[in-house]
């Protein structure tokens, strides 16, 4: 995957988690949770809707790089580059 | 498929809301799941049946905890439904039109809109109002996932801050009704819940019912690949060396699995799994008549207005203080639960408003004595104290006369008491809110065992299915 795609994909798993959110404005250097309601149960579908998806394993001392989109792309391009859409 | 496979990573005791919401979880994140239920349907305490071609909700009066997804911060059901996937608009919940709580004295409104019952607390009991800004504060900084056994008492605390006895009554009624296991007391944990969201969140329901929000559960649960078996009663939870290992069915079949969640309640459980889980087994004392009167039109109509009633006939200020406890009587006619399903702002696209009305009233019942009668006499008494019950709350001025002058405007009625509860549900003594004691982490002496839904200490329909999700997610991470 590429870095857009990779955006796409968090994109959309943010979309299903909250749908009710509006991620038209996300600005990709701010923490997401500073523009939209993101408890710690929402935040750990995260992970877990990438293990299920891509099967990438994501120890929780990494969780600090998924905290903005630009920081998550970051983290995942690596792990995900092998990995199609 | 024939029957249930021989094993499975996950098993559910119960397609109650709790059972229900586990699942949707487990089958979501690829956990092979199934549901055992003993009964011929879903649903549990909160069911619903078909009767002389009615089709009637066991409980439902409303759904707790109305904050719609747009207000922000997200209430408890709106970020219960991202766990589920399900938009705020499949549940279908229309608004409340405004409920009360009545006692000799005063009575308080209090709606969707938490400035009314302020407003009003603030009219009726000018001395107290800093005192329930205060309980307020205090119950919505509560921290209510504190997941310690011991019981915090509330009373004292209310008592602190509100010194005036009916206000205090006034507050207690519908918390205590709407969800304490405990007499005349509430654990503050659960009084904080019950007022964010009977007080500040408010009451929704869907058009239709509870049929629908199970049905949504049901097949979202289905199109995961979670399997649904009724008519599956579990027996025994088998353990090995502390460990759970599987359960044995109703009919000797065998499952295996290591992790169970047990919304059966505690005495039951403990009964399944043998002393090696470590349960309490008090089965809970408070349990409930309720009746259901059909009307031949709206319950407003008939004057009733009011989506719910809490009231109490005893007069605080006399020192005769709203009693929430077993009776000694068959049923307490001193106090109630009014509610007609008529009164809510239904939206004209679900169907709007429907033209057969109905009223439903709730009273604290004794279930040795409905847990004990002969069949004739059981169908007699059910008769008489729901007449008694239904003229005790006209005699109170908060309900209209369907037992006499409006009496032809009833259709039909079902009463169901204690001894209904306990044999749709298994819940002994009719306990619907169970056990005194709650196990607010879920965990039991045995390894994989762990216990959700109401004994987990999270009632009604909106707790019983978060906390179906939270021991979920915790299987799960
Ligand atoms: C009359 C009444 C009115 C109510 N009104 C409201 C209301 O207006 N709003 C609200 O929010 N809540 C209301 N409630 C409360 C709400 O219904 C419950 O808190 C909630 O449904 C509890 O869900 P649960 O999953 O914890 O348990 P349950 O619904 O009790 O589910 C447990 C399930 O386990 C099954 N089971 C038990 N033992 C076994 C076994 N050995 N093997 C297989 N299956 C087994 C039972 O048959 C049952 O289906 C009401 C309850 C009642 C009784």
């Amino acid at each position: 995957m590429t870095r857009p795609e990779i955006r796409g994909v968090i994109l959309d798993i943010l979309e299903n988690i909250a749908p009710d959110e509006d991620l038209t404005d996300l600005n990709d250097s701010d923490p997401f949770r500073e523009q939209m309601e993101l408890d710690s149960m929402d935040f750990l579908d995260i992970v877990m809707e990438l293990r299920k998806r891509y099967r990438v394993q994501i120890p929780e001392e990494d969780y600090p790089n998924l905290n903005t989109m630009n920081g998550t792309v970051d983290y995942l391009e690596p792990k995900l580059a092998d990995t199609p859409v | 498929m024939a029957g249930p496979a021989s094993q499975y990573d996950v098993l559910i005791i119960g397609a109650g809301l709790s059972g229900l919401a586990a699942g949707i979880r487990l089958a979501h994140y690829e956990k092979r799941v199934a549901i055992l239920e003993r009964h011929t349907t879903i649903g549990g305490l909160n069911s619903f049946y078909q009767l002389r071609g009615r089709r009637h909700d066991v409980g439902l009066h409303a759904v707790t905890n109305f904050r719609p997804p747009t207000l922000k911060p997200l209430g408890p059901l709106a970020k219960l439904l991202r766990q589920l996937r399900i938009s705020w608009d499949e549940f279908d919940l229309a608004p409340q039109c405004g409920s009360r709580v009545v006692m000799p004295g005063a009575s308080l409104r209090f709606t969707n809109d938490f400035d009314r019952l302020q407003s009003d607390v603030a009219e009726r009991f000018p001395d107290q109002i800093d005192g329930f800004k205060q309980l307020d504060a205090a119950a919505m900084s509560a921290d209510t996932f504190d997941e310690s056994r011991e019981f915090q008492p509330s009373r004292e605390r209310v008592r602190s801050l509100i010194t005036n006895p009916l206000l205090e009554d006034l507050l207690f009624a519908p918390v205590l009704f709407y969800g304490s296991p405990t007499p005349h007391d509430c654990d503050w944990r659960q009084f904080a819940i019950l007022w964010r969201a009977l007080y500040r969140e408010g009451f929704g329901r869907p058009r239709d019912g509870v049929k629908p929000i199970l049905k949504t559960l049901t097949k979202r649960y289905k199109a995961l690949g979670g399997d649904l078996w009724l008519r599956h009663g579990v027996q025994a939870i088998r353990s090995n060396g502390g460990k759970t290992v599987g359960v044995t069915l109703d009919d000797g079949t065998e499952i295996d699995a290591p992790h169970i969640l047990s919304s059966a309640g505690l005495p039951q459980t403990a009964a399944m799994a043998g002393d090696a889980a470590d349960l309490p087994t008090d089965p809970g004392p408070l349990s409930f008549v309720e009746s259901i009167s059909v009307l031949d039109r709206p319950a407003s109509e008939l004057g009733y207005d009011d989506t719910v009633t809490f009231y109490s006939t005893r007069d605080p200020r006399a020192g005769d203080r709203f009693r929430y406890a077993n009776p000694e009587d068959p049923c307490d006619l001193t106090s109630g639960i009014a509610c007609s399903p008529d009164n809510y702002q239904y939206f004209e696209a679900s169907g709007g408003p429907h033209d057969e009305g109905c009223l439903r009233l709730t009273v604290l019942a004794n279930p040795e004595y409905w847990a004990n009668l002969e069949p004739d006499v059981y169908t007699r008494e059910k008769a008489r104290w729901h007449a008694a019950a239904l003229d005790a709350g006209r005699d109170f001025d908060v309900l209209p006369d369907v037992t006499g002058a409006q009496a032809s405007h009833v259709l039909d009625t079902d009463v169901f008491t204690p001894k209904t509860i306990t044999r749709f549900t298994g819940h002994p003594n009719g306990a619907v809110y169970g056990s005194a004691t709650k196990i607010r982490d879920g965990r039991t002496g045995l390894d994989g065992l762990h216990v959700i839904g109401t004994d987990q200490g999270y009632l009604g329909i909106v707790g019983a299915m978060l906390s179906g999700v939270s021991i979920a997610n915790r299987l799960l991470t």
